[in-house]
């Protein structure tokens, strides 16, 4: 905004300064032309190689797409991508909520959070999450109830709601004082903690095991798990974006 | 139908070709927040290839994760990078900047 208009505005213009910035990658003096060549000559094998590979690739893709539309109506939701994240490969996704919930633990372990803004908001910012907040909320629990019969679910809801937190963050919105401590981590774990409790609990049913939902209750089961987990997940990237603990 | 065909032909190729020049700006571009821009744009276009591609909840996941909020992480990373590298031009490191530039 108030940037004189020599700074580096445009594209190109970066080029010059590099020799001034000691950090700055040289990015095209960082090796010498002969290795170059050879690492070009490199890369073309490597895509001669993926693009023969691709080329060859069997016509129509094997896959377990029948095996999925065949048991669909046994998954709980209509929607094949949702029946395998949170049905047939529910392992898989309980263990993506877990690695999202090592990674918050791993930044919350190196410091603690320094606040989003560098500095104070501007008059657009302060009021835009006013009119966009509510809205993205309200998107993402669209988008987590239509994962049940069209694309969507409980990631693209809790990234949305990532979104929000890091636009209030931004925009310099505390969090509630009700909200800083055990609410937030409870809120984190809630996601991994009802996927695991329900996924245990279905053993004690006749005929159970583990992550197996039975058909009669499958329906309600993963929609009060992708709940758990959206939350848990705007959480979790809300959290990460302030880069450490509260 | 042949002149539909021809311009999904079209369309997908400048999709791809938008998408190889978007990485390749990427990687070597020296300034770290035009990388960083550059990275979310080639998520988007990204995002449109998958949806070209009718995978549309891989699409709508890289849209708000791979382009949203991974952008947003690098953006936050690249605020607390000292001292601000490849001319870093966000607004926090703006008055730095002007000093000595």
């Amino acid at each position: 905004m108030a940037e004189p208009p020599n700074k580096d505005g445009g594209g190109r213009r970066t080029v010059p300064d590099r020799t001034k910035t000691p950090g700055s990658v040289p990015a095209h003096r960082a090796l010498p032309a002969a290795a170059r060549a050879l690492l070009a000559l490199l890369m073309l094998g490597l895509f001669g190689g993926l693009a023969m590979a691709v080329l060859s690739l069997s016509e129509p893709a094997p896959g377990l797409a029948a095996a999925v539309a065949e048991h669909l109506a046994a998954s709980g939701v209509d929607h094949p991508v949702t029946a395998v994240l949170l049905n047939f490969r529910g392992y898989d996704t309980l263990l993506e909520m877990v690695v999202l919930l090592l990674a918050l633990v791993g930044v919350w372990s190196v410091g603690r959070a320094r606040g989003c803004a560098g500095h104070a908001p501007g008059p657009l910012l302060r009021q835009l999450p006013r009119l966009l907040a509510p809205l993205m909320v309200l998107v993402a629990g669209y988008l987590l109830w239509v994962g049940a019969h069209a694309p969507g679910g409980a990631f693209q809801a809790g990234s949305l709601l990532g979104g929000v937190g890091i636009l209030l963050c931004l925009s310099g919105q505390p969090l509630p004082r009700w909200a800083d401590g055990p609410v937030l981590r409870l809120a984190a774990l809630l996601g991994v903690a009802v996927f695991a409790l329900l996924g245990v609990a279905v053993v004690l049913l006749p005929d159970g095991a583990p992550l197996a939902w039975p058909p009669a209750l499958a329906k309600h089961l993963i929609l009060t798990i992708e709940l758990a987990a959206m939350l848990s997940i705007g959480v979790i990237l809300a959290a990460l974006f302030t880069g450490g603990r509260p | 139908m042949a002149a539909l065909s021809l311009l999904d032909w079209a369309l997908d190729g400048l999709l791809a070709l938008l998408l190889l020049w978007l990485a390749w700006r990427t990687l070597s571009t020296p300034a770290l927040f035009q990388a960083v821009v550059l990275f979310i744009g080639f998520g988007l276009v990204l995002a449109l290839v998958w949806a070209r591609l009718y995978a549309l909840d891989v699409a709508l996941a890289e849209m708000a994760i791979g382009a949203g909020v991974t952008g947003a992480l690098l953006l936050a990373a690249l605020v607390r990078l000292e001292p601000p590298i490849g001319r870093g031009r966000h607004p926090a490191r703006d008055d730095e900047q002007d000093d000595n530039g």
